[in-house]
């Protein structure tokens, strides 16, 4: 299964992914990963791949073979389904919106929620949303789209269990007693 | 939480997820590398990164940030004479710069083992070309390592460590952005250290260690012969592996990342070749790859980059008479461009052997969203400065740019910066412009970081020689672009406090007459100082300082004290200007559904900094709330 993450530097899609990845091995399940680092972080879109089953040799994903798109961000939802998604696959995205220099310039047109619904019933998509109207730190709306994930059961063998037990691996303290409080409140 | 600094001292073997960079820091413990230097580039700071993860005390090895590559080097290379084993790494275009001094390396006897780490960057992910520093263990005579993946990554830094130390040469071990960057679970042995640190051992005896005319002749004898006695004694040999499907007709060579594709898309094939896989691509496994060509009718090579290996073993067929064997390298221009992922794998199969691979069905996958590039932060003072700037200058004065955040203000609408290069190169760049500047005004803008990385050289230049330009200065304290990393302004090292080298003192002790230095975040008084810069006769610098607004947000918000705040627009007040969304530009300012102008809170931090650029004072902190 090919799983193609996606969002703005700084919006923590690295994090999405390395949490994703730690739950697909305590799942026993073999994969390789590749997040983007360096100049793109910067405010460009950072994407992260993860490929995982029974023997992968790359984690570079080809066009039209992801099974699964992961935004944070609307443009970027649009924007690797457009290259990645296979017909038939899951759009997992958070509902918030940063919008690209040329938008913002008045020069590119803006993209808005229906766009991406549209993309899915032409392609027989499935749209997950994930939002949280209550959340304050930008910071945890990676935990957000994990809930939805783990809670709807959407990656054969990665649990609740599994994706706490990663987070668990990756922070302590303050920190992690808010992600899993903000992930648990977003389970059902 | 797992403690990333604690797993990388572990005395018993252990796996763990990690990437490349990462994996390659445990070899260095393991291996009981003694000294580690390096300048920050992509794709290589996350090795910086892991290490910074051992707490300062119980890091078994030194490590420093240089002021850059070169220097990284020499130090990485005194220590080596020395008896110590030491490594320096840095990204691709790092290799130039470090090049006057690496050069010799062979020619040297390095007691202790050295080892070069690069991470090259096909596909331009982060550099401003696409080097192959392959060319360079040819042109060097050094042995070169090409790992494919974390695992291999570690593995073949322990192995050039040994080979390194044996043979008391230098190895340079190459990696690509995607070996460094993939993570993957990696296995790694056990650690019997800390190792006691051994006594200075330079001895003028090991040497000669002073290349100079004659004295040289036995020193490039020696080098060639230890590559000679690395091809003779089977250790190139030992780091190629073959995979055999059985196909007598067709094999494939190849190596490091693009093995990994070509093994991806051949679990659609029917049909697989051959496959020979290098470890070593310099030199090469010459029995080997004899064995293999004798063994197959037909060899493609697939190699990213240039076409090193190609020419190599075209060679070594000629002279062996091989005339039953068809090489395929590379054919068209494309084949020496970008990174040989799965899809460029299957095109190149596809266009000489058909039968072998399904096509790329033409792609009707067209991205027709604005894109992304990357851009200055809220807050940036980055983009206080070039607004300001811009004011102060006319439409054909001619803006040189350099390496780090501020590259990023050629991009619209700021349109600061018609040329780029490489690091530290816009003030020599500036004073060859300059010398027919007609009147246009000659700007060149320059990063701290990059000032006393290599722009220092042609600032002396221009005071020696007397060139005519303004140089802005866009001082933000740190290394930004990579990860904020420490530079010599910073009052830090990687290990400790320490004094600042203030740029402005180090300007003034050169000579510098005209230096005017403001917060950024001062436009209007930038704006001015630009203008009085450019009237100025001969050199002039105008330091325009702002700490980058990224690192003190992130240290900022782990303080108790911190509250976050946001500026929003007075709807009563705002008249569509629009100097904040399309002149400013701030990534906080959008156009809302209304048409009215709006604050992503997601986004603001509060800076205040778009305030002054509004001409009816409409950007305002919500009531009674100020910075």
């Amino acid at each position: 299964m090919n799983i193609y993450i996606s969002g703005v530097g700084g919006q923590g899609a690295g994090m999405l992914s390395e949490i994703l990845v730690r739950a697909i091995d305590y799942a026993g399940i073999d994969f390789k990963a590749v997040d983007t680092h360096g100049l793109a972080q910067r405010g460009g879109t950072v994407v992260s791949q993860i490929r995982f089953g029974e023997k992968v040799y790359t984690p570079l994903i080809r066009s039209g073979e992801a099974h699964m798109c992961i935004a944070l961000e609307l443009h970027e939802a649009l924007r690797s389904m457009e290259k990645f998604i296979c017909d038939g696959g899951i759009l997992v995205y958070y509902d918030t919106i940063w919008e690209p220099l040329g938008v913002r310039l008045g020069n590119d047109e803006k993209i808005k929620e229906q766009n991406i619904l549209d993309f899915c019933q032409k392609h027989k998509i499935s749209a997950v949303k994930a939002f949280d109207k209550n959340l304050v730190d930008t910071r945890m709306q990676n935990v957000v789209i994990l809930a939805q994930i783990a809670g709807k059961g959407l990656i054969e063998g990665v649990t609740i269990e599994l994706i706490e037990k990663a987070m668990e691996d990756l922070m302590d303290g303050k920190l992690l007693e808010t992600n899993l409080k903000v992930f648990r409140e977003n389970l059902s | 939480m797992k403690k990333l600094g604690k797993l990388l001292l572990s005395k018993d073997p252990f796996q763990e997820i990690v990437m490349g960079n990462t994996a390659l820091v445990r070899a260095m413990i393991e291996s009981g590398t003694e000294v580690i230097t390096s300048y920050p580039g992509s794709p290589t700071p996350e090795i910086a990164s892991a290490i910074s993860s051992i707490e300062f005390e119980k890091r078994p090895f030194y490590f420093e940030f240089s002021t850059n590559e070169k220097v990284a080097t020499e130090i990485a290379y005194g220590a080596a004479i020395n008896g110590q084993l030491s490594t320096v790494f840095f990204k691709s275009v790092g290799l130039n710069v470090a090049s006057d001094t690496f050069m010799q390396l062979s020619l040297m006897n390095i007691i202790g083992g050295m080892i070069i780490i690069l991470g090259d960057d096909p596909g331009l992910h982060s550099s401003q070309n696409e080097q192959d520093n392959r060319h360079y263990a040819k042109m060097s005579y050094t042995p070169i390592l090409e790992p494919s993946s974390p695992q291999e990554a570690y593995d073949y830094y322990l192995k050039a460590a040994d080979l390194a130390r044996t043979k008391q040469i230098p190895v340079l071990l190459r990696l690509t952005t995607h070996v460094c960057h993939t993570k993957q679970k990696v296995s790694f042995s056990s650690w019997n250290g800390p190792y006691d640190k051994k006594r200075s051992l330079f001895n003028p005896e090991n040497g000669p260690y002073i290349p100079v005319t004659s004295k040289v002749i036995p020193m490039k004898t020696r080098a060639l012969k230890n590559l000679r006695a690395i091809e003779d004694e089977g250790i190139s040999d030992s780091f190629a592996e073959s995979v055999n499907n059985n196909n007598s007709k067709r094999g494939i060579i190849t190596m490091g990342m693009p093995y990994l594709s070509l093994k991806d898309v051949l679990t659609q094939s029917n049909w697989p070749p051959d496959i020979l896989k290098l470890g070593m691509t310099f030199p090469l496994p010459r029995q080997k790859i004899l064995h293999f060509l004798k063994e197959h009718e037909e060899i493609k090579i697939l190699e990213e980059l240039d076409s090193e290996i190609e020419l190599m073993i075209k060679a070594l067929a000629f002279d062996n008479a091989l005339s039953n064997v068809k090489i395929i390298g590379k054919e068209n221009v494309q084949d020496w461009i970008g990174e040989y992922t799965p899809e460029k794998i299957t095109q190149l199969l596809f266009s000489c052997w058909p039968d072998m691979v399904k096509p790329i069905l033409s792609d009707n996958r067209e991205i027709t969203l604005s894109p992304r590039p990357p851009q200055l932060c809220p807050g940036c003072g980055h983009r206080s400065a070039f607004h300001a700037i811009k004011k102060a200058l006319k439409a054909d004065d001619i803006k040189v740019g350099d390496i780090g955040c501020h590259t990023l203000g050629h991009l619209p609408p700021y349109n600061m910066g018609d040329i780029v290069m490489c690091m530290g190169a816009s003030p020599a760049i500036a004073s060859g412009l300059s010398l027919n500047k007609g009147t246009r005004n000659i700007i060149a803008f320059m990063g701290d970081s990059t000032f006393f990385h290599a722009a220092m050289p042609s600032v002396i230049n221009a005071i020696f020689n007397n060139h005519n330009f303004t140089m802005i200065l866009m001082e933000n304290g740190t290394t930004a672009m990579t990860g904020h990393q420490d530079n010599p302004s910073s009052g830090r090292n990687f290990n400790e406090t320490v004094e600042k080298i203030p740029i402005r003192k180090v300007l003034e002790g050169f000579g510098v007459e005209h230096i005017f230095e403001v917060d950024a975040y001062k436009q209007q008084e930038l704006s001015e100082l630009v203008k009085e810069a450019i009237t100025i006769e001969g050199f002039s610098v105008v330091i325009a300082k702002h700490p980058c607004m990224l690192k003190l947000t992130r240290q900022n918000k782990n303080k108790k004290s911190y509250v976050l705040k946001h500026v929003e627009i007075d709807q009563n007040i705002c008249v569509l200007h629009k100097e904040c969304i399309e002149d400013f530009a701030c990534p906080s300012f959008s156009i809302a559904e209304s048409g009215q102008i709006v604050v992503n809170q997601d986004l603001c931090i509060g800076d205040g900094s778009c305030r002054q650029t509004c001409p009816v004072s409409a950007i305002n902190y919500p009531s009674g709330e100020s910075l």
